[in-house]
């Protein structure tokens, strides 16, 4: 199975766990991103998820390295779920195995940070009235300065 | 001629999520936007407000471009 991957697949937690961890590691620190509910009052009824595959595979690698340059003997292992997600299932996986747990606590939130920054998957979400695509027109975060800090 | 991938909300505002584009010459990233948004006035100003990706890497609006390349515009990002 690849360290860094977009798949169609349940997330399988336990086997990013399996690549991450090693001798050095003092430390296993996982994030799951899950299929929220309800949000500001407003009720989802699922969510469906694209990617540039490539691309986002290669962009999840690049997290993965950035990782390893600020943290020594850091492994990481990403996963990001595309297709149709329902309520809680989860998009996104990360583990971060390092030799002691600040850092691996600290890399794991630069990993979520960082895909939402520089990973091109998009999301839409489906409600009971329409539908969405997040990061299209009014609730955009817009890029400030024309493109993401790649 | 130019491949170009359309993604989210802007392959479906435009129907199509590959877009050929006949071009002989290099072209900028920005020229590129430009001739789009004119083939597709539906998309608004979707073609100005992504990015654009060459070959994988987000490339800057200066950027030449050549036939060969592949070729993406990548909408405000929401992975996670």
């Amino acid at each position: 199975m690849k360290r860094y991957a977009i798949t169609t697949a349940e997330i399988d937690l336990n086997q990013l766990v399996e690549q991450v961890k090693n001798p050095y590691a003092g430390a296993v620190c996982t994030f799951i991103g899950t299929v929220r509910e309800m949000t500001r009052g407003k009720r989802t009824l699922y969510l469906e998820y694209e990617a540039y595959v490539e691309m986002a595979e290669r962009k999840l690698e690049q997290v993965g390295q950035e990782i390893q340059q600020k943290y020594e003997r850091a492994e990481v292992a990403i996963v990001h779920r595309i297709g149709r997600l329902e309520i809680e299932d989860a998009a996104v996986a990360i583990a971060v195995a390092t030799p002691h747990r600040p850092e691996a606590f600290a890399a794991c939130r630069y990993a979520i940070d960082r895909i939402k920054e520089i990973v091109p998957i998009w999301k839409k979400e489906h409600w009971e009235d329409g539908s969405f695509w997040v990061g299209d027109q009014l609730e955009t975060t817009p890029y400030l300065e024309g493109k993401p800090n790649v | 001629m130019l491949k170009i991938s359309l993604f989210a909300g802007l392959a479906e505002r435009t129907g199509k999520r590959e877009v050929d584009i006949p071009i002989e010459q290099p072209v900028t990233v920005n020229e590129l936007r430009t001739t789009l948004s004119r083939q597709f006035p539906e998309a608004g100003d979707a073609f100005h407000t992504s990015m654009v990706a060459v070959n994988q890497e987000y490339a800057g609006e200066d950027d030449r471009i050549v036939p060969s390349d592949e070729v993406a515009f990548i909408p405000p990002l929401s992975g996670g």
